[in-house]
């Protein structure tokens, strides 16, 4: 196949990013290096370096690394179990899994809410039960439910396609070797779907880290993470600059976490599917 | 057989944590009370008014039409462009990736305002304007589930067949499409998902008049969410159930597969 | 080649998709930007249908989106309806257009009071036509609340700790502190909103959360014993639980109008006078009343109203009620910016 020619197909593509990706993403590099007069200034660029800042950053990604560690502790079982119950039409599970975002984000939130607040459907039942009462509303417990909530579809879908490519002759191998249930687990499948995992946790954790609707509602706008704070500074304080620059800075430390976790994301065959 | 029964009951309870909050919402579009925190009985006066709100009606029309619309460009787009990338050098490879990921780093509302001030320069704002920008953060969505297909699949077969003579074209259309829908068909199905749920993108893109689903619920938080919406939600909700499941029955008939389980 | 025309076929269909969107806008159109939910959508019909003047409606959350919106240039919007502050904010930077209200057909219809209330925002009435008003207050669940309330002080005193709402919005938020602290609400002395900040922070172990729109909700759901909330709110919450009563503290609150301004974008200035001029009429004014229960200042409709919503001070507050509130004026830049900081490091505590 003549790859030079193969290329040209990208060219709408490409083109498409300029347009609309990296000149918008101009737009905001501009506003961050400069003041509301329009002079160039680093003031925002450092901005995250105040100590509001600083603090919410640590919660946000305190949080979105909970959430994730969270979302591969409930994906990665299920995985297994559906692996070994030669569950093979992995079609039907995404469907299951992403069915759910069919529903409005917004409203799924709200419902989450009703599910967990003082008065909610959970502490209603528990009280039948007399079993106590859960009091995790407007607390980062909250805020860290209704992030696995949203995001665990993103950990199954790589995660799950990842454990279900590994041949059973490998595991049948390394049995027939000797190695026992705990080294099978250990030496064979956890190495093989790593990048599984890894794509995983760059799913879940980058929209957990620039989230705001969620520690909105379920924080009780107590609690204040960076994409609160940016949010507000684009849609109520107005101050565009220090939105631009904080956001830069978010996208920046984003992309190390990504480059982190997904190093050898160009190799992987399973980045969503 | 113990541990079968309880890899069972974990699945059952993964699947419940993740359709518990559905099940609220298909029940309070059964609830006669307009709060949303408290029961007045059964009812299903909220279906019967969806069809009469004509705001509804159109937001649907407007979020179907976007989200296909969006997701078929994006299609599009995505897999010449999968092709292309396929096809280039480490570091042009490299290079490619990392813009494609920028739409998914980015926050929302930064991607928001910033097309926003770049459609306004040349073009009205509208439904074309929303529609650009959900094809922008739909196509990540389409080239990450197809270029994982093609680097697995056997290039072999493709040149084989334009050694016997078939036009890459030809070939294009008869082997690789074939072996790439499945990644296809995930990130149009992505894409249209993306489209439907996103709502701070849309907002600062969108022209008067031009409402979706999402900006409509949200202007109507203030005021307290119409159950009509729940209503909305839990239709679509079944519609989507009913035709996973045909798609499911028709696809036990089929012997193929095998196909499907590869992917 | 034909890979070639493939391109060239994606790149047409993509300017083609574009295209559509440029269709040239009749005269006889208006573009109307309003909160969401703030008018009986049948108003918008019946308009058309009486004057053939057909309405392009876009619904916004808050003032800030608005400005935003606006100020982007993206669409030429006539008529805007927003806060008190940001009619302000538009009136100096002098994106609205002057009308002669007093020629309109309906203009008796709005309450004389109302004209010098906004003063303070539109001094000589020259831009802005009140559309709704109302007060911000405690909602509270008589249930659970035995003493009286009648003051802020029962959301610093600690007795209701972890179940009280407070407004998450800047200015209102420090309304509260400012106004309890016996200071006026658009103070600009730094000292004074220091203070009120220190307090907003020292209260915030109390707050079991700051809402905005769910604060109604949350309340009837009895997640919550009290809250501040609008006016209108509170009329919307009595009917969902008895129990609940509103409340404006006798040291005073914000008095908040939301009116509309015709935009200096707007080329047809009879037909957006032609629409203000409608919803000034009392049938038009009454059907928005009842879709909306948040105050009207239009008089004849509150005159025909029934004598138990008339009664009801979260729907039609006394003067009485009133005395002590003030309508917020724009702060300066730099008061501003001191509010963001402080109230950054207040929700960040």
């Amino acid at each position: 196949m003549n790859k030079n020619r193969v290329q040209v197909l990208s060219i709408p593509y490409i083109l498409w990013v300029i347009g609309f990706t990296v000149i918008p993403l101009i737009f905001v590099v501009a506003k961050a290096a400069t003041n509301a007069e329009g002079d160039f200034t680093f003031e925002y660029l450092l901005a995250i370096f105040d100590p509001v800042h600083r603090k919410a950053l640590l919660l946000s990604v305190c949080l979105a690394f909970i959430s994730s560690v969270i979302c591969v502790l409930i994906s990665y079982p299920a995985a297994l179990i559906l692996k070994s119950a030669k569950f093979k039409d992995t079609k039907i599970i995404m469907f299951i899994m992403i069915l759910p975002m069919w529903m409005n984000f917004i409203l799924r939130i709200l419902a989450i809410q009703l599910l967990i607040s003082k008065n909610g459907v959970i502490n209603h039942l528990l009280s039948v039960l007399h079993l106590g009462q859960i009091d995790i509303i407007n607390t980062p417990i909250a805020i860290v439910i209704g992030m696995v909530y949203d995001y665990l579809p993103y950990m199954l879908l790589p995660v799950l396609n990842c454990v279900l490519a590994i041949p059973d002759d490998i595991i049948e191998a390394g049995k027939d070797l000797g190695a026992g249930k705990f080294h099978v687990l250990t030496k064979i499948l956890i190495p093989l779907s790593l990048s599984g995992i890894g794509s995983g946790i760059t799913m879940v954790f980058v929209p957990s880290m620039t989230e705001f609707v969620i520690a909105n509602i379920l924080g009780g706008g107590k609690i204040q993470l960076l994409g609160n704070i940016i949010e507000q500074e684009f849609s109520v304080s107005m101050n565009w600059n220090l939105g631009s620059g904080l956001s830069l800075t978010l996208m920046i430390f984003v992309l190390i976490t990504t480059l982190l976790f997904g190093r050898n994301s160009a190799n992987n065959r399973n980045f969503v599917l | 057989m113990m541990g079968k029964a309880l890899g069972k009951i974990y699945i059952v309870l993964v699947v419940l944590f993740m359709y518990a909050p559905i099940m609220v919402l298909i029940a309070l579009s059964f609830n006669a009370s307009k709060s949303r925190v408290i029961w007045g009985g059964f009812t299903l006066k909220w279906y019967r008014t969806l069809f009469e709100s004509s705001a509804i009606i159109s937001a649907i029309g407007t979020t179907l039409l976007l989200a296909l619309l969006s997701a078929a460009i994006a299609c599009i787009i995505g897999l010449t462009a999968s092709l292309g990338i396929y096809a280039m050098k480490k570091r042009d490879y490299k290079i490619m990736l990392f813009f494609t990921n920028i739409p998914l780093l980015n926050a929302d509302i930064v991607t928001g305002i910033a097309l926003m001030l770049w459609f306004v320069k040349f073009m009205p704002l509208g439904f074309s304007s929303v529609l650009v920008a959900h094809v922008t953060f739909n196509i990540p969505y389409v080239i990450l589930c197809i270029l994982p297909k093609l680097e697995t699949m056997d290039i072999r077969q493709f040149e084989a067949a334009r050694d016997l003579g078939a036009t890459s074209f030809y070939a294009f259309v008869k082997i690789l499409i074939p072996d790439l829908m499945p990644g296809i068909f995930a990130g149009f199905f992505m894409a249209f998902t993306m489209s439907m749920d996103d709502f701070v993108i849309t907002y600062f893109t969108k022209g008067p008049g031009v409402n979706t689903l999402s900006t409509l619920i949200y202007g109507e938080i203030r005021k307290g969410i119409k159950p009509e919406m729940y209503a909305l939600s839990s239709l679509l909700f079944f519609i989507v159930l009913i035709m996973l499941i045909i798609v499911n029955i028709s696809a036990r008939d089929n012997k193929d597969k095998s196909d499907l389980a590869a992917y | 080649m034909k890979k070639k025309s493939v391109c060239m076929l994606l790149v047409l269909s993509m300017a083609l998709c574009i295209l559509p969107g440029c269709g040239t806008k009749s005269s006889d159109t208006l573009t109307v930007f309003n909160y969401g939910e703030y008018i009986e959508p049948e108003m918008l019909e019946k308009f058309t249908a009486e004057t053939g003047i057909k309405v392009n409606y876009e619904e916004a959350t808050t003032p800030e989106e608005m400005y935003t919106k606006y100020t982007a240039g993206a669409i030429s919007y006539d008529l805007l309806c927003t806060s008190d502050y940001m009619i302000k904010r538009l009136i100096d930077e002098g994106q609205a257009q002057e009308v002669d209200f007093s020629s309109m057909e309906n203009y008796g219809n709005i309450d004389e009071k109302f004209w010098t209330l906004s003063q303070s925002f539109d001094p000589g009435n020259k831009y802005a036509l009140p559309y709704f008003w109302g007060t911000v207050g405690i909602l509270y669940n008589t249930k659970k609340v035995s003493k009286p309330v009648d003051s802020w002080d029962v959301l610093f005193d600690g007795e209701y700790a972890g179940q009280i709402i407070m407004q998450d919005s800047m200015r209102d938020s420090f309304m509260v502190a400012l106004k309890y602290l016996g200071y006026s609400l658009n103070t600009t002395d730094e000292a004074q909103i220091r203070e009120a900040a220190e307090l907003l922070k020292s209260q915030k172990a109390d707050v079991a959360s700051y809402l905005v729109d769910e604060a109604r909700d949350e309340i009837v759901a009895e997640n919550a014993v009290m809250g501040v909330v609008y006016s209108g709110e509170a009329y919307l919450g009595h009917d969902f639980n008895n129990d609940l009563e509103y409340v404006i503290p006798k040291e005073g609150s914000n008095l908040w109008i939301d009116s509309w301004i015709v935009t200096s974008k707007c080329k047809n200035t009879e037909a957006a006078k032609k629409f203000l001029d409608f919803l000034c009429r009392e049938d038009v004014a009454n059907a928005n009343f009842e879709f909306i229960y948040y105050s009207t200042p239009n008089k004849a409709v509150v005159d025909n109203m029934d004598e138990e919503l008339r009664a009801n001070t979260a729907v039609v507050p006394t003067d009485e009620s009133i005395k002590g509130c003030e309508v917020y004026e724009a702060l300066d830049a730099d008061t501003t910016s001191l509010y963001n900081n402080l109230w950054k490091e207040i929700k960040s505590e």
